[in-house]
């Protein structure tokens, strides 16, 4: 083992002279007093080892010891990750006592002492390599597939399975033999660096299936699938935070990953408050019981901020692997790329734009490159799907973290400040927002086929209506009400209609909070029939005072039970209205 | 203490506000003297510590006697904090005894997030822009982000003395000397002062020993809320100072500037000081009121942009040409936490009246326009905008001191004399309550 001595100390950087081989990323452990704290090694001059500490260095003195303990960052991944709230470093929070974090505090991430319901999927004389299913154990409501540890790339042959049965998650499950004849125990855990993809599948095809997410204008104008990558950038104040919450609630995965990344502890309080009380909409199961919280606020230590969202994004492939739909959402991964900034400051590593590292592109596509739908070897398929928010530095979607993640996600949904401030939620901006799955041969066939044969279509035609809109709104602001043709008064409200309805949608409200697709399809079908009728106005004045009674009608259905009495009641007074003022 | 001390005579480098010098065995953040001057370790290679001297390195000669305390700064807590003025190293400059309490680091530990509780009760303040528009709630941290001219100061003296809070603690940095002298009369001419603690940095001192004057006044917050479960109430005055100290240290020191001049860790240093206000599982609370100062009412510029990422909220002043008056702007401000009390901890109409009121003055605000434009008036616009001039002055106006309950009954008067129950556009079940005249 590799050990050395402190020789420097720049806040949270510390010159370790090393007295044998280390490598880059290496953990180590530095004692100060009898309590270790733990850091990462990112740079190697000659004998000194960089290494950026993930505690408060304070009081570290030159000449404090350091053990190195030859492995990267890794995660514990097994049986009983779920419901957790872990910190950046994949400790469990609860597990920690006192009421302030402990300075060299680490806790273990799993249960060693409960126990586990084993059923064997494999058999004895069974191939086996890296990722292949052995075992299952119900854990919640998913089958937690226990699988051959991703590090044994080779070929095993199984030599004994446990039978049915319970067991402790280091209790042997089974033993396998590799090429050499030498045998191997496999338990329920394994271990993984989280700066390395797990890429224990046979391949990325591109993904296809909408991944819903109960937000309108996600789902109907912009949507993201299974295995796709999105990010919502928006100046302070414009919902980002609430609007992620909105998803991780009402998505349409088997599994939600918060890392809450350098924000506000009370907003993670928050989760930890309402999740467990909240009913997950598919399965009548609390909220909770498919979540799990890696939250490293901004007051937590910087280097561990930066390992946050690899923890998240390990444990998210982790669960791909055993075939499920895991949403994994990061909120803000512009912290992350701060916490990068620092340490690249205090290396004196020649700045890119902004002071900020000059690989952060590379960095940041790197990183969204690890979510994506994949085929396993046994036929089934897993997905993480990845939405990050970026906290534009002065709301200016023109800095590098911005358009460093632009290069890197796939849909887009930038958040308006005008939007905010007019009280339009959730704020994404109709306009500037896309969704390039929209442009995908196989995602417009899924549509097609799975909601209406007109689908995309239709979602073409309500962009069209939304553009031509704001055309018409710029012209009525320039010339005055009465110097536009009357059409460029019905064009706008025909915007505004599909804003107010489709676009618009109350996070607070029981019913309107979350949209199932047929009820979205439905509504964009009866808006969009109102927005494609020929109405007969005599004078613009007569445009929006019937515009506004439409829209506050339509608002009621969305507030209604779909289908239900009321609902029917709304649509035929929209529908009597209509045919008032239909052209003949 | 004596036994311990290191001392050295040799410096090597001197900064404006740094000096570097060959010592062993020094601990990193540890606190020192430089020719009496006192000094933070910020940065150790090999045998060079590097210190930062908080009251500037004027005249201090390569021959200056550097002594080691081995500790970081502490404070002295204990209930004999309560009615005190401190300088920004917590020693007493009102002439009283020396503090005798346990002696804490400062800029401790943070609270493990899932210890918290989530904050739930209101702090009323007398002032309807903040406790009707925009209530705080313990454990919040908000600041206001006031251009120079704007009146903060004694808007936070008044907030200081109206808040229904059990210690109030006032961290001063780049204070004028005549806002500190405007602070200490405020507080001893209210009678309240046995309830205040200061801790004040003003232009006449050095601007980087403002760095530590945060950190104590949350130090000395930590030990009534979390020890003696009391609801602590911290002001911050003005966080630019404070921000604008942490951009000399970290250029003294050649670190690469990112936005606006600003250090690249400038969120998390802020962060670090914003998120203790926090509800302790005991009972106890720290809720935090600061003040931003702008440059021109820009938001983007980095100081208030990474502020607002952080904080609860902002709320901001204008002056009202009506009624000239001060009032908490009704459109800008925002409190992130109010949603979790009003309603709840105040009356059932809370949440309705006040959007109504919001909705109302928006309206004036647009019939305003109109009549600046050489448009004419209807009905409906010459009625909200006398509704906004009565709203502001009777109930938004800064100098109003009055509780929810009056607040919301007086905007219900209003609401009568005004509109039509279908203007207002209240739920049923509270118009049947307060509509009756």
């Amino acid at each position: 083992m590799t050990k050395g001595i402190v020789k420097g100390i720049i806040a949270n950087l510390v010159l370790v002279e090393v007295d044998g081989p280390v490598s880059q990323n290496e953990i180590c452990y530095i004692d100060l007093k009898g309590v270790k704290l733990m850091a990462e090694v990112i740079k190697i001059l000659g004998k000194i080892a960089y290494s950026q500490v993930f505690e408060s260095t304070r009081g570290l003195k030159p000449g404090d010891k350091v053990e190195f303990t030859e492995h990267m960052l890794e995660v514990k991944l097994g049986p009983g990750m779920l419901s957790k709230n872990y910190d950046g470093l994949q400790n469990d929070l609860n597990k920690m006592s006192g009421v302030y974090l402990t300075r060299g505090e680490y806790t273990d991430p799993l249960d060693e002492e409960s126990s586990w319901d084993f059923k064997p999927l494999a058999k004895v004389g069974d191939k086996v390599t890296g990722g292949d299913w052995l075992g299952e154990v119900p854990e919640s409501w998913i089958a937690h597939k226990i699988m051959l540890p991703f590090t044994m790339t080779g070929q095993y042959v199984i030599k004994s399975i446990t039978p049915a049965g319970h067991h402790k998650i280091s209790d042997e499950i089974a033993i396998v033999t590799d090429e050499d004849g030498k045998d191997h125990v496999i338990t329920m855990v394994q271990r993984w660096p989280v700066k390395i993809p797990i890429r224990a599948y046979v391949d990325k095809p591109r993904p296809y299936r909408l991944m819903e997410t109960g937000v309108r204008t996600i789902d109907t104008l912009n949507p993201i699938v299974e295995g796709g990558t999105g990010f919502i950038p928006g100046p302070f104040g414009c919902g980002k935070t609430v609007l992620q919450h909105s998803i991780s609630k009402n998505a349409d995965a088997d599994l939600i990953i918060v890392a809450a990344c350098g924000e506000r502890a009370n907003e993670v309080v928050e989760l930890f408050v309402e999740f467990p009380e909240l009913d997950d909409p598919r399965t009548g199961r609390k909220l909770m019981e498919r979540t799990i919280i890696i939250c490293n606020t901004s007051n937590m230590p910087v280097a561990a901020r930066e390992a946050s969202v690899y923890t998240a994004m390990t444990i998210a492939e982790y669960y791909r692997s055993m075939g499920l739909k895991v949403l994994l959402l990061a909120d803000s991964t512009s912290r992350w790329a701060q916490a990068l900034r620092e340490m690249s400051n205090r290396m004196e590593e020649l700045p890119g734009p902004d002071a900020f590292p000059m690989d952060l592109p590379a960095i940041v596509s790197n990183f969204y490159s690890r979510a994506g739908y994949v085929n396993l070897s046994n036929g089934a398929t897993g997905s993480i799907t990845f939405i990050g928010t970026v906290s534009p530095a002065g709301g200016n979607l023109k800095e590098p973290v911005t358009e460093s993640t632009k290069k890197a996600a796939r849909c887009f949904y930038a958040l308006s400040q005008d939007r905010a401030d007019s009280k339009r939620y959730p704020a994404v901006d109709p306009i500037d927002s896309y969704s390039k799955y929209l442009e995908y041969d196989e995602v417009q066939e899924y549509l097609n086929k799975h909601i209406s044969p007109t689908w995309v279509d239709e979602v073409t035609h309500t962009k069209d209506i939304l553009l031509r809109g704001k055309e018409s709104y710029d012209q009525i602001n320039i010339l005055g009400d009465d110097g536009v043709p009357l059409a460029y008064h019905e064009k706008f409200r025909k915007s505004e209609l599909i804003d107010r309805i489709i676009l618009q949608q109350d996070g607070f409200d029981r019913i309107d909070q979350s949209t199932p697709m047929n009820r979205q399809r439905y509504m964009l079908e009866f808006i969009l029939d109102i927005c494609d009728t020929d109405f007969v106005f005599e004078s613009f004045e007569e445009v929006q005072p019937y515009f506004v009674h439409l829209e506050n009608l339509c608002k009621q259905m969305n507030y209604a039970e779909f289908e239900g009495s009321d609902f029917n009641r709304f649509k035929a007074e929209v529908a009597q209205i209509v045919a008032e003022r239909r052209a003949k | 203490m004596t036994a311990f001390q290191k001392i050295y005579t040799k410096l090597n480098q001197i900064t404006k506000a740094t000096c570097s010098v060959n010592a062993t065995g020094v601990g990193n953040e540890e606190l020192a003297t430089v020719d009496g001057r006192l000094a933070q370790v910020v940065k150790i290679i090999g045998d060079t510590v590097t210190l930062q001297i908080f009251a500037g390195t004027e005249g201090i000669g390569t021959d200056a006697e550097v002594v080691f305390f081995g500790k970081p700064p502490s404070l002295k807590v204990g209930e004999d904090l309560a009615g005190r003025f401190f300088n920004a190293y917590g020693e007493p400059i009102d002439g009283g005894p020396e503090l005798e309490g346990e002696e804490v680091e400062i800029g401790g530990p943070s609270v493990n997030p899932v210890r918290r509780k989530q904050p739930s009760e209101l702090i009323a303040t007398g002032i309807a822009g903040i406790d009707l528009n925009n209530t705080l709630v313990t454990g919040q941290k908000i600041p206001f982000f006031a251009d120079p001219d704007q009146p903060y100061n004694q808007v936070m003296a008044m907030v200081a003395l109206r808040a229904n809070a059990d210690k109030i603690i006032l961290g001063g940095m780049g204070l004028s000397n005549d806002d500190y002298l405007y602070y200490k009369n405020a507080f001893e001419n209210a009678g309240v002062i046995d309830r205040i603690i200061s801790f004040v940095n003003t232009t006449e001192n050095p601007p980087v020993e403002r760095l530590l004057v945060p950190n104590m006044a949350l130090t000395a917050a930590e030990y009534f809320a979390d020890i003696k479960h009391e609801k602590v109430l911290v002001l911050l005055t003005d966080m630019t100072l404070y921000c604008d100290a942490l951009s000399i240290v970290s250029n003294r020191m050649d670190q690469i500037p990112s936005k606006d001049s600003m250090p690249g860790s400038l969120y998390s240093d802020l962060a670090k000081l914003y998120e203790k206000a926090v509800q302790f599982p005991e009972g106890g609370s720290i809720t935090i009121v600061a003040v931003t100062t702008l440059s021109g009412g820009d938001i983007t510029h980095a100081i208030p942009d990474n502020t607002g990422y952080i904080t609860e909220g902002q709320l901001y002043l204008r002056r009202d040409t009506d009624i000239a008056k001060v009032i908490v702007d009704p459109f800008r401000s925002l409190s992130r936490l109010k949603q979790l009390v009003i309603g709840k901890k105040t009356r059932a109409d809370h949440p309705q009246v006040m959007n109504a009121a919001i909705r109302l003055y928006a309206d004036a605000a647009n019939a305003r326009t109109k009549l600046e434009n050489g448009f004419d008036l209807s009905d409906y616009d010459v009625r909200v905008l006398d509704f906004a001039k009565k709203y502001s002055f009777e109930i938004l106006a800064i100098d109003v001191n009055i509780d929810i309950d009056k607040m919301l009954d007086s905007t219900w008067a209003l609401f009568r004399e005004f509109f039509s129950p279908a203007e207002i556009g209240i739920k049923e079940e509270f118009m049947k309550l307060h509509w009756k005249a």
